[in-house]
């Protein structure tokens, strides 16, 4: 409870003693290509990955008579937009970026810049972890969108290449009975999910005490905790939104 | 002037400061000194706010600081300039931009007038030609002068030094002492500098107090510091065999 008493206020402290909006649109767009661009080679690998072997596990555990082959497809669609692409997403990029984040923060406050830029006036919270939770909010989204579509597209190249499914009835599927709310569930999780981990990783490494050995360690919880709470968002989301998706 | 009045400070229990007050002269190096571990860091901690003290206040030219609103504690420290012990440089810039980096933050100079200033600093502390290198390709030394260019770039009204020559060579140190002494006179501004470093104490220390065990046991000038009869501070003052072999020819 202390440490969630502690969060509450670190997170309250973006939003007080802001410097000017041109400093943040600076630091946001510098923040927004270490998140985002960077995270977009792991992203993609992943995400091809999860694809192929989404469309093979869900083809050798349909095989009926009684179920048609785009099914497949439809199975790969929903499962990659509602759960594995902001999910697993998450948890990749919690690990890359989270534990950058934590150990960035964490050698600033144990070499003594953090309070730098405290003496000097600046709130250093907000100079620092504000850009990096915006960065993360507007860049996770847009990796979970590739990573949507190139999970759904590495499906379709693993239905050619093993003959699972054909190409036809793979692409007839990914259309069946869409539901656009699909795409707002997913960024919902999106923006949430990125949130939490740029959140919970700055809050990790900025109060970092001690020396290099508490940096590594910080990294080390800012990943386990994000992991953690990326779960338990995970389920409160499916929960409440989940029945939206029937309406 | 700062005057630190009553401080006390504990951390889980354990007290490090014990109901120690002092006064830091404008145009002169106030200096605080004591072992390791005698509470004189937290106590400079204490001073620009980076701890805030169980008891006590400290008044930056009668302004409490310590009880003082956001508002007021942001314009005392946006007056404040610090070099810390490892410099405290930030890592992903280099030396121009971290010289820089106050006047980016805290004015609405052109980037022209920012450069001159920069410069002028950067020159001032005796640093040419290092505008674009980066805090991990230069020298402790220089390091030191760069976190010095910063905390004056802003033309503070009071400049804090933790350590400035801890890690340095003797002859770096002296330069370092001498470039605070002239800084502190040229812009006549308050200077507080944390030492255990005797050379400092005897060669830039105009005031000086000791803390021993978070007390405050002397305070005075440096010329007085070797007449002084507490045993804690003979201890420390004459601890190397050089200084003990000084005080018995005398």
């Amino acid at each position: 409870m202390k440490q969630l008493g502690k969060f509450v206020i670190f997170i309250g402290q973006l939003f007080v003693r802001r410097e000017a909006f041109q400093t943040y649109v600076k630091l946001v767009f510098e923040e927004a290509t270490k998140v985002g661009y960077n995270s977009i080679f792991i992203v993609v690998i992943v995400s091809a990955f999860m694809g192929a072997v989404t469309t093979v596990q869900t083809a050798y555990n349909l095989i009926s008579p009684l179920i048609a082959d785009p099914v497949i497809a439809l199975v790969v669609r929903d499962m990659t937009l509602i759960e594995l692409a902001p999910t697993i997403t998450a948890i990749v990029y919690a690990g890359k970026v989270g534990s950058n984040l934590a150990g960035e923060l964490g050698t600033m406050r144990i070499t003594e810049q953090i309070d730098a830029l405290e003496v000097m006036g600046i709130n250093a919270t907000s100079y620092l972890v504000l850009p990096k939770i915006i960065a993360s909010v507007i860049m996770f989204p847009l990796l979970v969108i590739v990573a949507a579509f190139v999970s759904i597209y590495g499906g379709y190249l693993t239905a050619l290449v093993t003959g699972v499914i054909s190409g036809t009835d793979y692409i007839l599927g990914i259309q069946m009975d869409f539901i656009p709310f699909q795409v707002i569930f997913a960024m919902i999780k999106a923006i949430t999910l990125g949130f939490i981990v740029a959140a919970i990783s700055s809050y990790k490494g900025f109060f970092t005490v001690g020396g290099a050995l508490e940096v590594g360690r910080s990294s080390t919880n800012a990943v386990t905790s994000s992991c953690i709470a990326i779960l338990a968002a995970d389920f409160l989301l499916a929960y409440l939104l989940a029945p939206l998706l029937t309406l | 002037m700062i005057e630190a009045s009553n401080i006390s400070k504990s951390f889980d229990g354990k007290q490090v400061l014990f109901d120690i007050s002092a006064s830091f002269q404008k145009g002169k190096t106030n200096m605080i000194i004591g072992a390791s571990g005698t509470g004189k860091s937290v106590l400079l901690k204490c001073i620009v706010g980076l701890v805030k003290p169980e008891e006590g206040s400290v008044y930056f030219d009668k302004r409490d600081f310590t009880h003082a609103g956001k508002e007021l504690q942001t314009e005392v420290r946006r007056e404040m300039g610090m070099l810390f012990q490892g410099g405290a440089l930030f890592d992903s810039s280099n030396v121009e931009q971290n010289v820089m980096f106050p006047l980016n933050v805290l004015t609405k100079m052109s980037h022209e007038e920012k450069l001159e200033r920069v410069n002028f600093c950067l020159e001032r502390v005796g640093l040419e030609n290092v505008n674009k290198k980066m805090p991990s390709e230069i020298s402790g030394g220089m390091k030191k002068r760069v976190g010095i260019a910063r905390a004056i770039v802003n033309n503070p009204n009071y400049l804090f030094c933790d350590e400035p020559n801890s890690g340095l060579d003797p002859q770096t140190s002296i330069l370092i002492d001498n470039l605070i002494k002239d800084i502190t006179k040229e812009y006549d501004i308050t200077t507080v500098i944390v030492s255990h470093d005797m050379n400092s104490v005897l060669e830039i220390g105009e005031t000086v107090i000791f803390i021993h065990q978070g007390r405050k046991l002397w305070e005075g000038a440096n010329d007085n510091i070797a007449g002084s009869d507490i045993s804690e501070l003979n201890d420390f003052v004459f601890a190397s065999r050089v200084m003990k072999e000084l005080k018995e020819s005398r």
